[in-house]
């Protein structure tokens, strides 16, 4: 009860805050950051408890990283290498180098240069990635870009780890890598465990070198027996259960041969992103990831040091300015490098110049190890807290100013996005029903994403490069995850109708503009289904059955094209009943006597038109008839023998 | 040598038929004709491509057997020839067509009357298929004048007519299946002759 009583101010400030910011376009990372300042420093109602908080939030890193790396093939990260190692590696080293030179010009301190350096030189995973991706930016050139930067940083912080206690006069045990102060808090040094410590450098590495092979060995094959298994269950908490055991697992293991933990859920992601648990994985994780990482915004905005903001307030704001600027320098000057467009160079240089989370980790261990002075680690974390704070106003500038600077509106770049998702279709529910749908679709080269419960089925379609994928339908967070909002059309093929109608008016609800084609079975469920929203409503029956009675007609001797026509004209009335029956159904239609009077009325009606428009023979000529029945007889006497020849 | 010999039936209403259906019988019982009922095998109008370019390339002569609509075929032949006589396989790299006979076997009711006038007289009918005529010509096939079946015969009764005509059709398959005609001339004045 105690960590619920501690965290329900951070919820509740949370949930005040936020929407405003967004109401007011400034980003919820900012609406974040500002509860957190309202409850820390204005309202006092953050506790000591906060760096525990702190610790457990900085969990949805991970959780970001795991995420981030289920959205990334291997082939795709194999394909940034260049931006990966270039922008990335070019961007560390030059704003370190830049750092150095200055610290040592100004202080003569060539150690302390250095480890500023490389704490300054990251910047926030957490705000970067979820701004770009709530601004829906992460797709564009100079998105990616930023992307790129800061993996390569999140890599790069296992070697400053292990460099930073080396810069220390005195040297101290290895800090574990969560560990640390945090912003303004004691140095609350909490050593973990490490399997490694002490062995030779050689023994060191290869145990890094087998955690790691062993997550990737485990993803491939342990991972994929382990979730049929549990899927086969169906059990929607269990999968969720053994989805955060998955993540958690993995960047423990991590830390205990002294690795970044959140690089080992970029890993375990990337290694199951070809799985067809991905969806299901993503959309479990999803509001975990989300919720942690909201309250790790609001420990940022509450660990705010006001007070010794306000004794130097002019050093530590132009500090803070001071590290944007170099930092933005140098990362216009790569995104002019890379010849990017205007519009991306400002992104990229907008979003990145910030300090960063693993800064805070960072300085943490350099106080214990004692690589920097703790006055000036303090002063560090509080330049870092508010270039932060700084961060979502420059995605702001970036929006509202300099976009509409370039001459270039929101509808070129909405229009790029949906260009590129055309034509998904997504599939929910892949028994007899959605396999043809899917198979008709592909066959025309259309993209298709299909959903479903049964991990076999979906096993076996995978086989066929299908993409795949398990989960429950009809949770908007796995529909999400497997792109709705991309996709144009939505086939909902699941057997049961109401769960059919459930996932159509949530569906409705929240992407009111993608066109929904329903499955149904009879008469009835059409009707709620229609009722639902979808706009195609089609009965599985009614096609099939239509053709066995053209075939029963054909066989009852029925010439083919008169059965074809009959088969149609029925299944055009048919269809023509469904919708003038369909504004007068009523759940008790037995006793709904206009229903039934137009339903029968309905009945009658196409008796007379298949007589009518089929008759077999023509009514205005007598002799016809009289001839084309002699035929007949004919014919019937010559029981099936061909006529002869001659 | 003896020709091979298609004839594409084409009749929307073949219970309504007396002429055709009788025609189409006779057609059946002759060795060396084959009988393909269009709307019996392409109720929907979609065409198997490749399956009916098969049969053509097998046959010598091709003849499409229908009743004459509105002063031309059924639809379905049109689309026929619109779907099967392709670029690339009739014209262009391979000539499938070329050197075969075609022609089209009609029979109308209007026997008499103002319709008749429009319809039956033989430069009329052979005008009226003009389109398919050109359409045989430009893929190089031996294009025949339409045989047709109607009233010039002025006898007796209808059942005595529609056996005449039984008798003349089968008679023109047989002779052009044995190369009996010669093509240079109006093959009706042979077969009165014979």
């Amino acid at each position: 009860m105690e960590v619920l009583a501690y965290i329900l101010p951070y919820l509740v400030g949370a949930v005040i805050l936020v929407p405003i910011a967004n109401r007011l376009g400034l980003g919820s990372v900012l609406g974040y950051l500002i509860a957190g300042v309202a409850l820390g420093p204005a309202l006092g109602l953050v506790t000591e408890n906060a760096v525990d908080l702190q610790h457990l939030s900085e969990f949805g890193v991970v959780m970001m990283l795991f995420l981030i790396g289920l959205e990334l093939r291997p082939r795709e990260l194999w394909t940034m290498r260049t931006q990966l190692l270039g922008l990335g590696g070019l961007q560390v080293f030059g704003t370190m180098a830049l750092i150095v030179a200055g610290v040592w010009m100004l202080h003569g301190s060539f150690r302390v240069g250095l480890a500023l350096g490389m704490v300054l030189a990251l910047s926030s995973t957490a705000i970067v990635l979820q701004t770009l991706q709530e601004k829906n930016l992460e797709r564009r050139t100079g998105g990616r870009a930023a992307f790129a930067v800061l993996l390569f940083q999140d890599i790069a912080v296992i070697p400053m780890l292990a460099l930073l206690p080396l810069l220390a006069q005195t040297h101290t045990d290895e800090g574990a890598f969560f560990d640390g102060g945090g912003h303004g808090g004691e140095a609350a040094a909490h050593h973990a465990v490490n399997l490694l410590h002490g062995l030779p450098a050689w023994a060191h590495a290869l145990g890094i070198l087998a955690v790691i092979a062993g997550i990737i060995l485990a993803g491939r094959f342990l991972a994929y027996p382990v979730f049929r298994f549990i899927a086969s269950g169906r059990s929607g908490e269990v999968f969720t259960a053994a989805a955060l055991a998955l993540v958690i697992g993995t960047s423990m293991l991590m830390t205990l041969v002294g690795l970044s933990p959140a690089l080992g859920a970029f890993l375990a992601g990337v290694v199951l992103s070809g799985s067809e648990y991905r969806h299901q994985l993503e959309s479990d994780i999803e509001p975990f990831k989300g919720l942690l990482l909201g309250i790790f915004f609001v420990t940022v905005g509450a660990g705010v040091d006001f007070g010794l903001l306000f004794s130097e307030p002019v050093l530590i704001v132009s500090a803070a300015f001071l590290v944007i600027a170099i930092k933005g320098v140098v990362l216009a000057a790569l995104a002019i490098a890379s010849r990017f467009p205007a519009r991306d160079a400002w992104l990229f240089s907008l979003s990145l110049p910030q300090g960063g989370e693993f800064g805070f980790v960072l300085l943490g261990l350099a106080v214990t190890t004692g690589a920097l002075p703790i006055q000036l680690a303090h002063l560090t974390t509080l330049v870092i807290a508010l270039t932060m704070f700084l961060t979502p106003i420059m995605f702001t500038l970036f929006e509202k100013v300099i976009e509409p600077r370039l001459g270039v509106g929101k509808a070129a770049i909405q229009e790029a996005d949906t260009i590129e998702h055309q034509g998904t279709v997504i599939i929910a529910g892949i028994g007899r029903f959605g396999q043809i749908v899917n198979r008709l679709l592909r066959s025309d080269g259309v993209e298709t994403v299909v959903l479903d419960e049964d991990a076999r089925q979906i096993d076996t379609l995978r086989r066929f490069g299908v993409r795949a994928y398990y989960g429950d339908a009809s949770r908007m967070s796995l529909l999400e995850a497997a792109g709705i909002g991309h996709a144009k059309v939505f086939v909902a093929a699941l057997r049961d109708t109401q769960q059919q109608v459930r996932m159509i008016e949530d569906i409705r609800r929240r992407w009111p503009h993608i066109h929904i084609i329903a499955r149904a079975t009879d008469r009835t469920s059409a009707y709620r289904i229609s009722a639902a929203g979808a706009q195609t409503v089609v009965r599985e029956m009614l096609a099939g059955s239509v053709e066995a009675g053209r075939e029963a007609l054909e066989q009852m001797g029925t010439h083919p094209y008169r059965a074809e026509g009959i088969a149609r004209a029925f299944r055009r009335h048919d269809d023509e009943t469904f919708e003038v029956l369909r504004e007068i159904w009523t759940e008790d239609f037995l006793n709904n006597p206009d229903y039934m009077n137009q339903a029968r009325e309905r009945s009658e009606e196409l008796s007379d038109i298949l007589r009518s428009d089929f008759s077999q023979h023509p009514e205005s000529d007598e002799w016809a008839i009289q001839a084309a029945e002699r035929f007949d007889r004919d014919e019937d006497e010559e029981n099936g023998q061909k006529p002869a020849a001659e | 040598m003896s020709r091979s010999i298609l004839v594409l039936y084409a009749h929307p209403r073949p219970s309504r038929s007396v002429v055709n259906r009788r025609l189409k019988r006779v057609a059946e019982g002759i060795s060396g004709v084959t009988v393909v009922d269009l709307y019996a095998e392409y109720p929907t109008h979609y065409i198997d491509v490749r399956r009916e370019q098969a049969r053509v390339e097998f046959a010598d002569a091709v003849i499409f057997q229908h009743p004459v609509y509105w002063f031309s075929a059924p639809s379905l032949v049109k689309e026929w020839v619109d779907r099967v006589v392709t670029y690339g396989w009739a014209l262009g790299e391979s000539e499938a067509l070329k050197g075969k006979i075609y022609l089209h076997a009609v029979t109308t009711a209007a026997s008499h009357g103002v319709f008749a006038q429009e319809v039956t007289g033989r430069a009329a009918l052979r005008a009226q298929f003009h389109p398919f005529e050109a359409m045989a010509g430009l893929c190089g096939m031996r294009y025949l004048p339409p045989f047709s079946l109607f009233g010039e015969v002025e006898q007796q009764s209808r059942a005595e007519r529609l056996d005449h005509h039984a008798a003349t059709y089968a008679r023109f398959l047989r002779d052009l299946r044995d190369e009996k005609l010669d093509l240079a001339q109006p093959y009706r004045q042979q077969m009165v002759a014979t």
